[in-house]
């Protein structure tokens, strides 16, 4: 909302810049505890093939001979069911589930921000038409319609990331139809109107600019969902094929073997938990800071 | 009002208009499927002709349509039974474990949320927000294999998987009078039957449970946050009421409202949760059948329980809508 800036926004404004953004922090040691394990786990990503003990193991390797051995100091995770080092997989796994994240979002954005501005700028049948579609869209969980999606498409990340782009987008245009239909009825939009400047100058420079600052805390909020989804329709086998170091598929596959070897199951599970809670303190945290309104202090 | 309901039946059709599509634009022939494996090509034509697959894609729309509103939801590829038998049989288990699951978190939760919301920037505060974050970050799968792990491989004290007993089928069978095996046993009086089935819903329901939790624990402490600033509430503190009543009487009393709103959106995700927690624990709802169809390609299964799922979901918030319109004059319906 671009309303009147609350007294609690005034006041972090008058302080210096860097001394507003240290007393936020300190505020808030949540954010800075899920901040630090999200650049944790993107340094881990792109290191990956230096930090894994066996980067082998991430692709096709098979070592008969090495089949579902426990934690050890040379296999810090344990062995798989065919043999390949857990810890390298899941080291490498932090390359897929926080990248389908990313795709997914950038396409929600990219398909949702025009329509919410155009349904929130021009208003009428336009808006009518677009909104209705998205309530359709909005009557399904998202993870069924991603689920019905991704079933009948042919099992693979690609399939899996169309499928929860497919389901995401609604809710940014909602979000930025909200924001662009506000800003559309203020004074200096339709003194530019009276102007004569053309409508998608006026979108681009004015409307679009106006709008978009919910949607940022939005979309950091999403990056934990969007795993947690990906890693879902992967463990139902919807996703990712072997041999993907994908988290939700190592689940799925050591789920035969987990009475007795219990390793192949947990250390995916929880670097997909740690993942989607990392990013959801950071979004949570970055909610608070950027939006006094709905602050969590007094 | 007559625009709300007007915008549900809209968001039915698009629903059913949706779920048409995905099946249309499956690459698979589900005539072959029908057929199985071995079958002939008259035969798959055949299936296709039975199937109603050969007559123009708005032909098929319409029948689809009028499939749906007469109760008639297309066969199983698979089990080749009625989608919506099959549903019928296997949605009141799913509808018991989410019931339990949102009992649990509203039970866990909604003390959690008025502690936090009391003390806020605390200890407990800060514990309690990281906690529901928690919740909702958990790959629920996953928690299911661990608890199962835990309490029923290790420690041996709940029940691995299945809905009760297999032994009490021939001591003390169910008597199916609503389909509903809470309610069955219970009319019936038939207790250990009961007691067994309470047994295997703990795991599951706690693990559906997690995610409602974590965000009822949110909303409580925001909404409580909200309200105790209202002049009324601050009315009651002086008139001299313990801080423990003002929170826990007042403030959530008008906190109710938005959280039982979210409990009703909450139901139709925990619903398709079940997908994920119910194969494992072998609880015979729409999870497992879902799971089962998923493997099979089962298309009009997995798009059936789509439909029913959406249907639920879009008549949950009607309901609450309606209700908290008419609870509360401060809201009104366009």
């Amino acid at each position: 909302m671009i309303e009147a800036p609350s007294p609690a926004a005034e006041t972090a404004l008058a302080l210096p810049r860097g001394q507003a953004l240290w007393h936020g922090l300190r505020a808030n040691p949540l954010l800075v505890a899920g901040g630090l394990t999200a650049v944790l786990i993107i340094v881990v990503a792109l290191f990956a093939p230096l930090l894994a003990p066996f980067p082998g193991d991430a692709g096709t390797a098979t070592h008969p001979f090495l089949v579902l051995r426990p934690p050890s100091t040379r296999h810090l995770f344990g062995t798989d069911q065919v043999g390949r080092d857990v810890l390298s997989r899941v080291l490498y796994g932090a390359r897929i589930s926080p990248l389908v994240a990313v795709i997914v979002l950038l396409i929600a954005c990219v398909v949702g921000i025009p329509l919410g501005i155009a349904a929130g700028y021009f208003g009428g049948w336009v808006d009518e038409v677009i909104m209705r579609v998205t309530d359709i869209f909005l009557a399904f969980p998202s993870l069924l319609l991603a689920l019905a999606l991704a079933a009948v498409l042919p099992a693979s990340l690609t399939s899996l990331t169309i499928a929860i782009a497919a389901t995401w987008w609604p809710w940014y245009t909602r979000l930025i139809r909200g924001q662009a239909a506000s800003v559309s009825g203020r004074a200096y939009i339709d003194s530019c109107r009276v102007l004569g400047i053309r409508p998608w100058r006026i979108i681009l420079r004015h409307v679009l600019p106006n709008s978009v600052t919910p949607l940022t805390v939005q979309v950091s909020l999403d990056v934990g969902g969007v795993i947690l989804t990906a890693s879902a329709l992967s463990f139902l086998g919807l996703g990712a094929q072997d041999p993907t170091p994908d988290w939700g598929l190592m689940v799925a596959e050591g789920q035969n073997y987990f009475t007795t070897d219990w390793w192949v199951v947990t250390f995916p599970g929880i670097a997909i938990l740690v993942t989607a809670f990392a990013f959801n303190l950071l979004g949570d945290g970055l909610r608070d800071l950027l939006d006094p309104k709905r602050s969590l202090l007094p | 009002m007559a625009r709300r309901v007007a915008l549900a039946m809209l968001v039915v059709a698009g629903v059913i208009i949706a779920t048409f599509v995905i099946a249309r634009v499956i690459p698979g022939d589900p005539a072959a499927t029908w057929a199985g494996p071995h079958a002939s090509a008259a035969q798959v034509a055949a299936a296709r002709r039975f199937l109603g697959l050969d007559r123009p894609p708005l032909v098929q729309l319409a029948a689809y349509f009028g499939g749906i509103l007469t109760g008639s939801w297309g066969l199983s590829l698979h089990t080749h039974q009625p989608v919506l038998s099959d549903i019928g049989t296997a949605a009141p288990a799913s509808l018991e474990l989410v019931t339990a699951a949102l009992i649990i978190a509203l039970a866990v939760a909604v003390p959690l949320g008025l502690v936090s919301a009391r003390w806020p920037g605390g200890l407990a505060d800060q514990a309690i927000r990281a906690g529901s974050i928690l919740g909702v970050s958990m790959p629920i799968f996953w928690m299911a294999l661990i608890l199962q792990l835990v309490f029923s491989q290790r420690l041996h004290v709940l029940p691995a998987a299945g809905q009760y007993a297999p032994g009490l089928l021939f001591s003390h069978p169910l008597d199916q009078r609503t389909g509903f095996s809470l309610i069955d046993a219970v009319i019936s009086g038939n207790w250990p039957m009961l007691g067994s089935i309470l047994a295997h819903l703990v795991l599951p329901a706690v693990v559906v449970a997690a995610y409602p939790a974590g965000l009822i624990a949110r909303m409580v402490r925001a909404q409580v946050l909200d309200t105790v600033t209202e002049t009324h509430v601050q009315m009651i503190r002086a008139l001299g009421f313990s801080e423990r009543t003002v929170y826990s009487r007042f403030a959530m009393k008008l906190a109710w409202n938005p959280v039982a709103a979210a409990v009703a959106l909450v139901f139709g995700y925990s619903l398709v949760n079940t997908f994920l927690v119910e194969a494992i624990f072998d609880w015979p709802g729409l999870g497992s059948y879902t799971a089962a169809s998923i493997a099979t390609l089962d298309t009009p299964a997995i798009l059936g329980v789509t439909l029913f799922i959406a249907l639920v979901y879009v008549a949950a918030n009607l309901a609450v809508d309606i209700i908290q319109a008419a609870l509360d004059p401060r809201i009104r319906l366009r």
